[in-house]
C-alpha cells in the first residue's frame, strides 16, 4: 500500500502544469476543482501510504523510491528518490490536509481576484514544493523543495504586486532567505566532502559510525541550522516574516505559518541524531528558540494589526519548537508543529474571514463587538485563540506543555523559564485580539459597517474542520503523567527519533509543571481581560506611564531600522558606487569600447566595397594574376 | 596533325579578348557574354590537352563547364531581365546598390 507514495508530490506538479500551460482559458470554477481535487488526492494518497506504513514492520524504515539518478559524476551522486517513513508521513498529511482546506477556504476567499488562475497555480506549485521538501531521501533534493517553497512564498507575498509594499515584502522574504540558505548550502557541501553522500541514510550511518568528528559535526549542525533560522524565521533573521502579510490571508496561512516555516523544525528533526551529537550546535537552537519566542511575542504584544500579532506568533510559537528540538525533544517538537498547523492556520483564516467581513481592514482599533455578526468566525477564532494559549484539553495545551516539561527535564531551567513567560504573553495577546476584535464598543467606520457580513460556506466550513482539529489533535500526544502508552505520537516516531534524547522526571514533578502551565494560560487570559474588558483605561495609562517601552515594541525594537541602516544601506550605497565607477566606467567602457574599435575598422574596409562589378572583377583579375606568376615563378 | 600549341595559343587569345570585353564593355548582356567567351577559352584548352595528354578526365571536366554555363546563362539573363524591368537599364555602373 505504500508504494505509492511517490505519487504524493507528483499530483500537485501535474495540476501546476496544466494551469500554466492552459490556464488562460480554463473557468475558474474548473480551475478551483482541479487545483483542490489535486491536492486532496495527494492528501488521500498520504492517508493510504500512512496506514501502509503503519503495517510495515518497522526494520524495513525509510521506505525509499528511487526514480533515477539525477547527477552522476565521479564519486559523487545524488539521485531523485523519495522516502516515506513516519516523519515524512506527518508532514506529509499536514502539508496536504490542511493545505487542501486552505486551497478550499481559498476558493471563497481570493473569488473576485483577477489573478484566480494565477493564484492556484502558484498554491498548487507551492504543495508540489513542500512535499518534495518533506518527502526528499537526500539533503540535495530536500534544498531543492526547500527553495521551491521559497520561490512560492516569494511570489505569493508579491501576489498583488501592483502594490509597492507587497512588491517589497516579496523581495525582503526572498533576499532574507538567501542569507540562511547559502549557510544551508554550505552545510551540504560539508556533509558531502566528509561524509560522501547525501542520503540522510548514510549521513545517518555515518554520524552513528563515528566517521566525524564532533567539532565537525557542530560545524556542519550550525550551517544547516543558519538555513533554519532563515526559513523558519528565528533571531536575527526574522524579519521578513511579519512583511510576509502583505500576501492574501490563505497564504499566510498555508505558507507562513502551517507549512513552509517550519520546515527548519522538520529539518532539524530530520537530522536529530546530527544536533543529537553535538551538543553545542543543539543548545543554540534551543537558546535561538527560546530567545525568540519570547523576543518575538513581546513584539506582538502593542501591534494593532491583526495580521501581523499573528506572523509574530507564529515567530514566537516556531521559537517553541526550536527549543523542544534544543533540549533534544525533537518529537515534542514535531507535536507542536502538528497541532499549530491546525490552529494557526485556524487563526489566519478567521481573520481573513474577518477581513472579508471588514471590506479588508486590518486594524484592531477599528473593530470591536463583531461578535454577533460573525456567528461562525467567532467561535472559530476563539477555539483557535483557546489552543494556543495552551487552555487545557485543547491541543496546543499538549504540545506546548510537552516542550515546556522536556525543557525541565533536561535542566534548561533558563530556558524553561523563558518558555513559561512566552506562554503568558501568547495568552495575553491572543485574548487581546478576541477582545478588541469581538467584544466591547464597535469601533467600525461607518462605511464599513453597511457590507458587514459573515462568510459564504466555502470559508466557515474550513474553518469549522480547522476548529475540530484544533481540539482534538492534541489527544494523539497525552502527557505521559496520564499514561505512558497513550502518547501515540511519540510511538510512532521512535524509529526515526530515537527516544534516547528524552529524559523522565517523577509524576509529582511533571504534575506541577503541568499545572503551572495551565495557571499561566489563564493569568494571560485574566490580564488581557483587566486590560481589554473590565479597564481599558489600564493600558493608556501604561503608555504613559512607560513610554520609551511602549515605543521600543510597537517599533518592534527598531531592529528593521537597524538593518536598513547597517546592512541594506551600506550594501545600496557601496553598489551605487561600484556602479558608478566600475561597471560604468571599466565594464561599460570595454563594451562600448570594442564596439566602436569594430565599427572603426569596418569602416575603412566598407571603403572598398564600391558595389560595382567591375572593381571586383579587377580585384579578382589581380589576384588570378599574382596566383598565376607565383605558380610559374 | 595540327600541334598542340596553337591551339593553346588560340584558347590565350579568345581569353584575353573576353576578360578585355568584359573590362571594356559597359552593358551587362556583352558583358556576360565576354565571361561565355573566357569560358569557351579555357574548354578549348581543356580538350587539347586531353588529347595531347591522350586521357578522358579533361572531356569529362569540359562537359560539367558546358553544363553549368547552361545553367548559369539561364539564372544570369534572368536576372539581367528582371534588372532592366526594374531600374530601366542594363548599364553595370548603374547597379551599386550593394556598397558599404
Amino acid at each position: 500500500m505504500t508504494e505509492i507514495f511517490w505519487l504524493i508530490p507528483f499530483i500537485p506538479a501535474i495540476s501546476t502544469f496544466v494551469l500554466v500551460v492552459f490556464g488562460r482559458n480554463l473557468p475558474k470554477k474548473y480551475v478551483s476543482y482541479q487545483a483542490c481535487l489535486a491536492v486532496f488526492a495527494s492528501f488521500i494518497i498520504s492517508v493510504i501510504s500512512f496506514i501502509g506504513l503503519l503495517k510495515t514492520p518497522h526494520e524495513h524504515y525509510p521506505i525509499v523510491k528511487n526514480l533515477f539518478s539525477w547527477i552522476s559524476s565521479g564519486n559523487f551522486d545524488v539521485s531523485l528518490s523519495l522516502q516515506f517513513d513516519p516523519l515524512t508521513a506527518v508532514m506529509a498529511m499536514v502539508v496536504s490536509g490542511v493545505g487542501f482546506i486552505i486551497h478550499v477556504y481559498s476558493v471563497g476567499y481570493m473569488a473576485k481576484d483577477n489573478g484566480y488562475t494565477r493564484y492556484f497555480t502558484y498554491l498548487n506549485l507551492f504543495t508540489f514544493a513542500m512535499l518534495i521538501l518533506v518527502m526528499a531521501s537526500n539533503l540535495v533534493l530536500m534544498f531543492v523543495g526547500w527553495e521551491g517553497v521559497g520561490l512560492c512564498s516569494y511570489l505569493l507575498i508579491g501576489f498583488w504586486y501592483e502594490k509597492h509594499s507587497a512588491a517589497n515584502a516579496g523581495k525582503k522574504a526572498f533576499i532574507v532567505n538567501r542569507i540562511g540558505d547559502a549557510a544551508f548550502l554550505l552545510g551540504i557541501f560539508f556533509i558531502f566532502i566528509h561524509i560522501g553522500s547525501g542520503e540522510f541514510t548514510a549521513i545517518n550511518e555515518a554520524i552513528s559510525g563515528g566517521a566525524i568528528t564532533q567539532g565537525l559535526a557542530t560545524l556542519i549542525a550550525i550551517l544547516l541550522f543558519i538555513g533554519a533560522i532563515g526559513k523558519s524565521a528565528q533571531i536575527p533573521l526574522y524579519v521578513w516574516l511579519p512583511d510576509a502579510m502583505e500576501g492574501p490571508t490563505p497564504v499566510s496561512a498555508l505558507i507562513h505559518a502551517a507549512t513552509m516555516v517550519t520546515a527548519g523544525v522538520y529539518m532539524v528533526a530530520r537530522m536529530n541524531l546530527l544536533y543529537a551529537f553535538s551538543g553545542t550546535a543543539a543548545l543554540l537552537v534551543g537558546v535561538v528558540g527560546a530567545v525568540t519566542a519570547i523576543f518575538a511575542a513581546t513584539m506582538a504584544l502593542t501591534q494593532n494589526d491583526i495580521k501581523r500579532v499573528l506572523a509574530y506568533s507564529t515567530i514566537s510559537q516556531i521559537g517553541y519548537m526550536f527549543i523542544a528540538c534544543g533540549v533534544g525533544a525533537y518529537a515534542a517538537g514535531m507535536f507542536h508543529l502538528f497541532t499549530h498547523a491546525f490552529f494557526k492556520s485556524l487563526l489566519f483564516l478567521a481573520a481573513g474571514s474577518v477581513m472579508h467581513a471588514l471590506s479588508g481592514e486590518l486594524n484592531m482599533q477599528k473593530m470591536g463587538g463583531l461578535r454577533k455578526y460573525l456567528p461562525i468566525t467567532y467561535p472559530t477564532f476563539l477555539i483557535g485563540a483557546i489552543a494556543i494559549a495552551g487552555v487545557p484539553f485543547f491541543s496546543g495545551f499538549f504540545s506546548k506543555d510537552a516542550i515546556l516539561t522536556q525543557a525541565f527535564a533536561q535542566r534548561q531551567y533558563f530556558i524553561w523559564a523563558l518558555g513559561i513567560t512566552c506562554a503568558v504573553l501568547t495568552a495575553f495577546y491572543m485574548f487581546r485580539i478576541i477582545f478588541l476584535t469581538f467584544y466591547g464598543k464597535e469601533r467600525l467606520d461607518p462605511e464599513v459597517k453597511k457590507h458587514i457580513h459573515e462568510s459564504p460556506r466555502v470559508m466557515t466550513i474550513p474553518l469549522m474542520i480547522l476548529a475540530f482539529f484544533s481540539i482534538v489533535a492534541g489527544y494523539i500526544g497525552l502527557p505521559v503523567v496520564i499514561g505512558e502508552k497513550l502518547n501515540w505520537f511519540r510511538t510512532f516516531l521512535k524509529p526515526v527519533i530515537p527516544e534516547a534524547h528524552e529524559a523522565h522526571i517523577s509524576m509529582g514533578m511533571e504534575w506541577l509543571l503541568i499545572l503551572i502551565s495551565v495557571a499561566v494560560a489563564f493569568i494571560g487570559i485574566y490580564i488581557a481581560y483587566i486590560f481589554y474588558i473590565r479597564s481599558p483605561q489600564i493600558p493608556h495609562n501604561l503608555v504613559t506611564r512607560f513610554p520609551f517601552v511602549y515605543k521600543l515594541l510597537f517599533n518592534k525594537y527598531y531592529v528593521d531600522e537597524f538593518y536598513n541602516a547597517a546592512f541594506v544601506n551600506s550594501t545600496v550605497k557601496g553598489s551605487e558606487i561600484i556602479y558608478d565607477h566600475f561597471d560604468l566606467k571599466v565594464i561599460d567602457g570595454a563594451v562600448n569600447g570594442t564596439a566602436t574599435t569594430t565599427g572603426f575598422l569596418g569602416k575603412i574596409l566598407s571603403y572598398f566595397q564600391s558595389g560595382l562589378i567591375k572593381d571586383y572583377a579587377i580585384v579578382f583579375l589581380i589576384g588570378a594574376i599574382l596566383f598565376l606568376a607565383y605558380l610559374l615563378f | 596533325m595540327i600541334p598542340i600549341s596553337y591551339f593553346l595559343v588560340l584558347s590565350i587569345l579568345l581569353f584575353i579578348l573576353g576578360v578585355a570585353a568584359f573590362f571594356i564593355k559597359r552593358d551587362l548582356i556583352t558583358m556576360f557574354m565576354a565571361v561565355e567567351v573566357m569560358l569557351s577559352a579555357a574548354n578549348l584548352a581543356f580538350i587539347a590537352l586531353a588529347k595531347a595528354a591522350n586521357s578522358i578526365d579533361g572531356q569529362i571536366i569540359v562537359f560539367f563547364i558546358i553544363t553549368v554555363a547552361a545553367a548559369e546563362a539561364t539564372v544570369g539573363l534572368a536576372i539581367i531581365l528582371l534588372v532592366f524591368r526594374h531600374k530601366k537599364s542594363i548599364k553595370s555602373e548603374d547597379i551599386k546598390l550593394m556598397k558599404g
